[in-house]
């Protein structure tokens, strides 16, 4: 079925996350979506799978205008989507399951579908008992479960929204020769992700949304940097960075090892120089967290050094390296950072060095006001902070860093923040290492690692790479790394 | 926060209408009339120059022990263990006093030495509750029943045995000590103004200490959430044990006042309750020190007042416990109401 968006506008609030989208796919494609979280991929699809209506706009399908209500009209018109999280009935029967959503009779007949179920599963090499429960499925056969399930409901256009996230490499390589399948059948196929390579190895051409727009297309053969300059505006990674010429080394590890239950990390040396940002990359639990909690004295090292310009502060408390200019940045903000039922004033108040017996409000208030208007927080002085939203939260730990730092450690500094907060964090970020103040933080999305890094450690199972130059890397390379190929290559020559 | 303040205040005379409404049920259960009954206890509490000093000599002791138990409740600690540390200042002044009494020094020394012991056993015992906790991983709850328990135990040995009365040892406690080693009190009352001049310098003191200063905030944050406390450079074990320590210093004064102000010696059951209904008082006003002078001086007119009902009605004065119960598990109750109606809207 040829699919065609005419002018899609969508606003969410003061975000424009589709701002006029034009598109028109061919039956018979697998056509990308590229772009970074935030981008209005997701909102596209579901304007086109009736899950959110445009506020301005048209839908083609086969040249027909159509106008869906909701999901179950979309699939009526034969367009069916998979959620990023497979949105199923996990007490239900793998073959009840199959048959929601299904119209027509009270009693369905079972027996006609699992004989369709099978059928269909047996020519896309699937390998699911319709009589077992669906809790008993991996996420990656929840998956294939829902692409029997629109197959069957008749979706001649199928929507996959990240579907690489969270399924095993067999998995992978299953789900996109079923893809592929589906499109030579004349299946209008739209695949959305962020992940570069999945796109290049699949797609028969890419669409790029970048803060709402579309912003270019391309056909095979791609070039990666062409589609990383346009999900993110500019070219990442190319022109060498080096801030470190003539700078001073603000923290020097020395053979520094750690562990816990879980983890050993042996012998990691490295020195950072003044301004820099070192991105910590690697799946969640690989390491990068025990990693930045031992270089801010959170979690005791097992050997080696930590020195923080100079000054040797190894073994030394958290509350130590404060004092020598060190601030951590928790992840979990209502958990670690902040205290809920304490106003924005107070978190001030508290963050600062405490001068005198007395606490002097009315200055803490002023001085909140500053900072409020400063990090852009929607909120008071007396706000207390779990009233404020995920963005203004960490705007608001953002701004009880206390000045001059040395080092600043950040854990996801952006988890969960739409484009517009990150960007803005990042600026301040930025601003602080223009003074001098040098960075670690941990990210597990890699545009982010490559686009504000120098340098990058990756993280696999408590192994450790050397420091690689962003400059040098690509998302194809570092995503290997993370996923623990390529390790072997890394000669000691990449060492800084 | 104008309407905030409005809605609060209308759910907590709610709740006090309704725990006046229940106990007249009770009351009328029971072939009571209520308000007769209420009258009878205003009476007792109000009803004359003695009764209005029994009031107050029931208002001071809760004073203290609620400043105390504000200082562990900010800083999160549920200090069960008031009770104890209330019984060991008592043990600890009476030991002071016992061994200066046959001294040569001025009697006035004694008493502040005596006294002064007296904080240093609460603050020891609730410091003991903190340790506990904190280099023991014992709740603190735990921690300070089981110290409870043997405070009371403590003080059973002492009175029946090392220091019981020449003869007989009784219930009654401890041979009373001199009057010169009794705190002057007011003419022809058993009402010492140094009492209540101290108890109501606690409560300021603490109310000050919690809202203006930094170690009040700090300690706020360290009840919050500890971990978040500590990241913002706030030292958290050392602040949770100068919470136990202060709070025990306070109540330990409680103690100590009680036996040299009021009883002159050391009884069994010297706390008098007094630990448990500061906790009370203190999670009425939700733990702001602001309306706890005046809560204190109901709860102690309860007190005091429902030993009319007892004269009148043979009804056990500890029925003024089931209206206190019953205020706190409303207020909180209307408390919880109140949240999960804001989640709906």
């Amino acid at each position: 079925m040829n699919v065609e968006l005419r002018d899609i506008h969508k606003i969410f609030g003061k975000l424009h996350a589709n701002a006029g989208i034009n598109l028109s796919i061919p039956a018979g494609t697998i056509q990308g979506i590229l772009g970074e979280n935030g981008a209005g991929k997701s909102t596209l699809m579901k304007v086109l799978s009736g899950f959110i209506r445009a506020d301005q706009g048209e839908i083609l399908l086969d040249g027909r205008p159509v106008v869906i209500h909701s999901p179950a009209d979309a699939i009526r018109h034969g367009v069916g989507m998979l959620h990023q999280d497979p949105l199923d009935f996990p007490p239900m029967h793998i073959i009840d399951n199959f048959i929601l959503g299904r119209r027509g009779g009270i009693f369905p007949n079972r027996k006609t579908a699992i004989r369709d179920f099978n059928k269909l599963a047996e020519e896309f090499g699937f390998k699911i008992n319709p009589e077992a429960s669906v809790d008993s499925l991996t996420v990656g056969e929840r998956q294939q479960l829902e692409i029997l399930r629109l197959l069957w409901l008749g979706a001649r256009v199928l929507i996959f929204d990240e579907p690489t996230t969270g399924i095993s490499a067999a998995q992978k390589a299953k789900l996109f020769a079923a893809l592929k399948l589906m499109a030579g059948q004349g299946k209008t196929i739209l695949f959305v992700s962020h992940k570069l390579e999945d796109v290049e190895g699949l797609c028969h051409r890419v669409a790029i949304l970048r803060q709402g727009h579309l912003v270019g297309d391309a056909v095979p053969p791609y070039e990666t940097r062409s589609l990383v300059e346009m999900m993110f505006g500019k070219a990442i990674g190319v022109e060498a960075r080096n801030p470190c010429a003539g700078a001073e080394t603000i923290l020097r590890l020395q053979d520094l090892s750690v562990e816990d239950y879980r983890l050993k990390i042996r012998d990691v040396s490295l020195e950072v120089c003044s301004g820099e940002v070192i991105g910590l990359a690697g799946m969640e639990g690989s390491g990068q967290g025990l990693f930045l909690r031992s270089v801010g004295g959170m979690v005791r090292s097992t050997g080696g050094r930590i020195l923080l310009r100079g000054r040797d502060l190894t073994g030394r408390s958290y509350h130590t390296f404060k004092k020598h200019g060190t601030a951590f940045l928790p992840a979990a903000r209502l958990e670690e950072g902040l205290a809920a039922g304490l106003t924005l004033t107070e978190h001030v108040v508290l963050a600062e060095q405490p001068r005198g017996f007395f606490v002097n409000w009315e200055n803490s208030r002023q001085l909140t006001q500053k900072r409020i208007e400063a990090f852009n927080i929607r909120g008071t002085p007396a706000s207390p902070v779990e009233a404020l939203s995920g963005g203004n939260q960490q705007r608001a730990l953002l701004s009880l860093m206390r000045e001059p730092l040395n080092l600043l450690l950040l854990e996801h500094p952006t988890r969960g923040l739409d484009i517009e907060s990150t960007i803005y964090i990042w600026s301040k970020l930025k601003e602080r290492c223009a003074r001098g103040t040098s960075i670690l933080f941990i990210s597990s999305d890699l545009e982010e690692i490559l686009q504000y890094s120098d340098r990058v450690l990756v993280f696999f199972a408590g192994k450790v790479t050397p420091p690689l130059e962003a400059s040098g890397l690509t998302s194809q390379t570092l995503g290997e790394l993370i996923g623990g190929k390529g390790w072997p290559d890394l000669g000691a020559g990449s060492q800084s | 926060m104008k309407s905030k303040t409005w809605i609060n205040l209308a759910y907590q005379s709610g709740a006090l209408v309704l725990a006046l409404l229940i106990t007249a049920l009770i009351l009328a259960a029971v072939g009571i009339p209520p308000l007769a009954a209420f009258g009878s206890i205003l009476k007792g509490a109000l009803g004359s120059t003695a009764s209005l000093q029994y009031l107050l000599m029931a208002w001071f002791p809760l004073l203290l022990t609620t400043a105390g138990v504000l200082i562990t409740f900010s800083a999160g600690l549920w200090n069960i263990g008031v009770e104890g540390q209330i019984t060991l200042g008592a043990i600890f002044t009476t030991w002071m006093l016992r061994l200066l009494q046959d001294s040569s020094l001025p009697a006035g020394l004694i008493i502040f030495l005596g006294i002064l012991a007296g904080i240093l056993g609460g603050a020891l015992w609730a410091g003991l509750a903190g340790a506990l906790k904190t280099f023991g991983g014992v709740n603190e709850i735990f921690g300070g029943l089981g110290l409870n328990f043997v405070s009371t135990a403590l003080t059973i040995y002492l009175v029946f045995g090392p220091w019981k009365r020449p003869g007989v040892a009784s219930m009654s406690g401890t041979l009373p000590f001199e009057r010169s080693l009794w705190l002057p009190t007011f003419e022809g009352t058993n009402l010492s103004p140094w009492s209540l001049g101290v108890a109501i310098l606690a409560m300021v003191l603490v109310y000050f200490l919690l809202r203006g200063t930094h170690f009040g905030l700090r300690l706020k944050a360290v009840g919050r959430n500890m971990k978040a406390a500590y990241l913002m450079g706030v030292p958290t074990w050392q602040y949770s044990m100068l919470a136990f320590l202060l709070c025990g210093a306070f109540v330990g004064l409680a103690g100590a006042l009680q036996v040299t102000a009021v009883y002159h010696c050391l009884l069994p059951n010297i706390s008098g309750g007094y630990g448990f209904l500061g906790l009370l008082v203190a999670m009425l006003v939700n733990y702001q020190a602001l309306w706890a002078a005046p809560i204190a001086l109901f709860f102690a007119l309860l007190n005091t007042g429902s030993i009319q009902l007892q004269i009148v009605y043979g009804l056990a004065s500890s029925f003024s416990g089931v209206f206190q119960s019953l205020l706190v598990l409303l207020v909180l109750l209307g408390e919880g109401v109140r949240q999960r109606l804001l989640k709906k809207s």
